[in-house]
C-alpha cells in the first residue's frame, strides 16, 4: 500500500438527504474519503451516524424518493458514479463494487439455490456461459471455505448456517473480481466464534486477491484487528480519520475518546465504573449549522454551537492522508 | 461496590439443580412427537445473594431458556430451581403468583417488551395493579419514585413508549421490574439492542441499583467484555450445558474449558497492538443441533483438544480448582473424585518420610 498510489475510490463532499413528512433529514453531510488499492478502511459509528447510508449512496442503492443524493462526486476508475445512468450503474454494481450486507438471512433469495445466486453476476457481468459460471461458482465457494463446494451449489440458503450464508454472500460479492468490496456490518449478526472465522477468511482473501475493502462496523474491537485506516462517523459526518494504530493511541475527537473508554476491555484493567457518553445521538433535521456532537460533548464551547467544524489535519499532512479531526477543541491547547 | 467478590461467604439465593428444558418436536400428519430440542440439558449452579452471575454463550446455547425457566416462564422438563427456600419448578400456580414479586425480568428488546398502547406510568404501575391493593395516590407516588430511581424525568409519565429512545425504553423496563421490590432479577441481554454509547449508561444504572437495593442478578449476555465488567462469577454455556463456571478474574485470566478458551480468544479487543499479537483459536464448523447433540461431550465435534474418551463419555461438571467448575475430560484427573492423583500423592508422602 504505497502512500502515493492513486486511490481506487474517491468520494468528495457527498451529501444525502431524506425527505420526510417531518422535514428533511440530513443523513450524510459532506463526507469525503478515499480508498487506496488493497487497503482496508474501517468505518465506525453508531446506528444513525450515516455510515451505511454513505456507502449505499455511492452506488445508488437508496430508494429515491425519499432519499436524494444532493451533492458530491464518487470517482471510481475515472468515472463519477453519481453521474451515471441507472443502466450504467448496474454494470458497476456487482462487477466493480461488491457488497456484503449485515444480515445473511435476508440478503439471500430463499427460492433460488446458492449456486444460482453466485452464477447470476458471473453470467450477467462477465458474459460466462452457464457451464463456465458453474465451474467458477464452485471455485468461489471453495475459496470462501465451504467444503464439498460442487455439491453445495445445489443447496438452498436455508440449508446453510448463518456463518456459511455470510461466506456465500462474500463469494457472490467477489464473483466478478471487484476493485472495491463494501462490507456493511458483515459480522454483526454472527456469534463471536463465527465472527472470528469470517474475519480470518477476509484477511486470507485480501492476501490472495488484493482488493480494497470498506468495512463498516460499530465494533471497535473488529476494527482494531482488521483495518489499516479508520474513519469515525457521527451525526452524518466524518469526525475523525487516522491510521488504525494512531487512532487508538492518539484519539483526538471527544467522541472517539469517549467511545474508546465506554467499551470495557477483555484483558486490560477492569474499571470500577464504565465511562458514559451522556445523552442521545442527534436527530439530523435541517441543515447542520453546528457540531453534531455539541450536546453530548464535555468540551463544547460557544463556537461549537455556532459553527460546524471542518476537518483539519493534526500532523501537517493533507486532510485524509494522515490524521485529521473535525473539532474546534484541541487536546493540546487544553492541556497547555 | 467494595463488597463485591466476597459472594462465596453469602447464602445462595438461587439454587438450580439438574435443570432440563426440552421442547418437543412434532411432525407428520398426526403431529406425533418425534423428538425434542434439548435447549437446556442438565444445568446446575448457585447464585449467591447480592452477586451477579454472568451467563454467556453463543446464540442457541440455551442461556435465555435458562433465564426463562428459572422464573418459570417455561415449565421445566426436569430439575429443581430453589429461590429463597422454595422450589419454583413445582410450586402451585397460586403460590407461584405470590412468589412472583421477588423475582423479575428485564428483557432484551425494549421495543417489543413494552405495550405500545400503554403510557409509561401504566407500564411501570402494572405490577402494582396486579400484586398490591394500594390506592391510586400510593401507586402514583411509587411510579414517580421508580422513575427517579432509573433516571427518567417524571414529566414523561404520560408519554408512550414510541416517544422514547432505546436506552430510555430499557430504563422503563427496568423500572417495571423494580416495582415490587424484587430480590432477584434475570437480565436477559438487556443491552444487546442498544448502541455502544448507550450500553454503558444502562450497565451503570444496573450496578447502581444493585448497590442501593441489594439486588441479585443473573446477567445473560453474549458480550464477554461487558460480562467481565458486571459479573462476579461467570458461567459459560454450550449446547444446553454449562462448560465452565468460574470466578470472573480466574476465567478471563486462564479459561480452563477448551470452549471457554476458544470463545474468549475469539472476542476482538479494541487495541490494535494487542490484536496484532494475539493467537486466535479458530473453531471449525458450526454448533450442532440441540435436537441431536453429539454422543459423549457435546463440544467433541469442534474441540481442538478432543480425545477418544470425549466421543464416548459425557463429562460431568466438577470442581477442579477451588470455586472453578469445569465439565471436561482434560480435568478428569484433577477433579477431586475418582482416579485422582491427589490422594495417592498424599499416601506416598508419609512413606517417603518413613524411609
Amino acid at each position: 500500500m504505497p502512500d502515493g498510489a492513486s486511490p481506487v475510490l474517491e468520494v468528495r463532499g457527498l451529501k444525502t438527504v431524506f425527505r420526510t413528512r417531518g422535514g428533511e433529514i440530513h443523513a450524510v453531510n459532506s463526507v469525503s474519503f478515499h480508498l487506496r488499492p488493497g487497503e482496508l478502511l474501517g468505518v465506525v459509528g453508531e446506528s444513525g451516524s450515516g455510515k451505511s447510508v454513505t456507502m449505499m449512496s455511492l452506488i445508488g442503492l437508496l430508494p429515491s424518493p425519499p432519499a436524494e443524493v444532493r451533492a458530491g462526486e464518487v470517482l471510481l476508475g475515472g468515472r463519477d458514479l453519481l453521474k451515471l445512468a441507472p443502466r450504467e450503474l448496474q454494470e458497476v454494481r456487482g462487477a466493480k463494487v461488491g457488497f456484503v450486507f449485515q444480515d445473511p438471512m435476508t440478503s439471500l433469495n430463499p427460492v433460488f439455490t446458492v449456486g444460482n445466486q453466485i452464477m447470476e453476476p458471473l453470467m450477467k457481468h462477465m458474459g460466462m456461459t452457464k457451464r463456465q459460471a458453474e465451474d467458477r461458482a464452485a471455485e468461489l465457494l471453495a475459496l470462501v471455505g465451504i467444503p464439498d463446494a460442487k455439491k453445495r451449489l445445489k443447496s438452498y440458503p436455508h440449508q446453510f448456517s448463518g456463518g456459511m450464508r455470510q461466506r456465500v454472500m462474500i463469494a457472490i460479492a467477489l464473483a466478478c473480481d471487484p476493485d472495491v468490496l463494501i462490507a456493511d456490518e458483515p459480522t454483526t449478526a454472527l456469534d463471536v466464534t463465527i465472527q472470528a472465522q469470517i474475519i480470518e477468511l477476509v484477511k486470507e482473501l485480501r492476501q490472495k486477491l488484493g482488493m480494497a475493502i470498506v468495512w463498516i462496523t460499530h465494533d471497535l474491537g473488529v476494527i482494531a484487528g482488521i483495518a489499516d485506516r479508520v474513519m469515525v462517523m457521527y451525526g452524518g459526518q466524518v469526525v475523525e480519520q487516522a491510521p488504525v494504530r494512531e487512532l487508538f493511541v492518539n484519539p483526538q475527537h471527544p467522541y472517539t475518546r469517549a467511545l474508546l473508554k465506554t467499551v470495557p476491555s477483555l484483558t486490560g484493567d477492569r474499571a470500577a465504573r464504565l465511562e458514559v457518553i451522556q445523552g442521545q445521538p442527534p436527530i439530523l433535521q435541517g441543515e447542520p449549522a453546528a457540531c453534531p456532537f455539541r450536546a453530548r460533548c464535555a468540551h463544547a464551547f460557544d463556537r461549537c454551537h455556532a459553527e460546524n467544524p471542518l476537518r483539519r489535519a493534526i500532523d501537517g499532512r493533507e486532510v485524509g492522508k494522515g490524521h485529521d479531526v473535525a473539532c474546534h477543541w484541541s487536546p493540546e491547547a487544553a492541556h497547555g | 461496590m467494595a463488597d463485591r467478590g466476597i459472594a462465596q461467604q453469602r447464602q445462595p439465593l438461587v439454587q438450580v439443580r439438574g435443570l432440563k428444558m426440552h421442547f418437543p418436536i412434532f411432525a407428520g400428519i398426526l403431529r406425533r412427537r418425534v423428538g425434542a430440542v434439548k435447549a437446556v440439558d442438565g444445568v446446575s449452579f448457585d447464585i449467591f445473594e447480592g452477586e451477579t452471575l454472568g451467563l454467556v454463550g453463543e446464540s442457541g446455547c440455551g442461556k435465555s431458556t435458562v433465564g426463562r425457566a428459572l422464573l418459570r416462564l417455561y415449565e421445566p422438563t426436569d430439575g429443581s430451581v430453589v429461590i429463597g427456600g422454595e422450589d419454583i419448578a413445582t410450586l402451585s400456580p397460586d403460590a407461584l403468583r405470590k412468589k412472583r414479586p421477588m423475582m423479575q425480568m428485564v428483557f432484551q428488546d425494549p421495543q417489543a417488551s413494552l405495550n405500545p398502547r400503554m403510557t409509561v406510568a401504566a407500564i411501570i404501575g402494572e405490577p402494582l395493579d396486579e400484586h398490591t391493593n394500594w390506592d391510586e395516590a400510593a401507586k402514583t407516588a411509587r411510579v414517580y419514585e421508580l422513575m427517579d430511581q432509573v433516571g427518567l424525568n417524571r414529566r414523561f409519565a404520560n408519554r408512550y413508549p414510541h416517544e422514547f429512545s432505546g436506552g430510555q425504553r430499557q430504563r422503563i423496563g427496568i423500572a417495571r421490574a423494580l416495582a415490587l421490590n424484587p430480590k432477584f432479577i434475570v437480565c436477559d441481554e438487556p443491552i444487546a439492542a442498544l448502541d455502544v454509547s448507550i450500553q454503558a449508561q444502562v450497565v451503570n444504572l444496573l450496578e447502581d441499583l444493585q448497590d442501593r437495593l441489594g439486588l441479585t442478578y443473573l446477567f445473560i449476555s453474549h458480550d464477554l467484555s461487558m460480562v467481565r465488567h458486571i459479573a462476579d462469577r461467570v458461567a459459560v454455556m454450550y449446547l444446553g450445558q454449562i462448560a465452565e463456571l468460574s470466578p470472573r478474574e480466574a476465567l478471563y485470566a486462564r479459561p480452563l474449558h477448551p470452549y471457554a478458551e476458544a470463545l474468549l480468544s475469539a472476542v476482538p479487543e479494541a487495541d490494535p497492538s494487542v490484536e496484532s499479537r494475539r493467537q486466535r483459536i479458530i473453531l471449525k464448523g458450526d454448533v450442532p443441533s440441540p435436537a441431536n447433540p453429539p454422543k459423549g461431550c457435546n463440544f467433541c465435534t469442534r474441540c481442538p483438544k478432543v480425545m477418544p474418551v470425549c466421543r464416548e463419555v459425557e463429562p460431568r461438571l466438577a470442581e477442579v480448582e477451588p470455586g472453578r467448575f469445569v465439565a471436561c475430560h482434560l480435568f478428569d484427573n484433577t477433579a477431586g473424585g475418582h482416579a485422582s492423583p491427589g490422594p495417592e500423592v498424599r499416601e506416598h508422602n508419609p512413606q517417603g518420610e518413613m524411609t
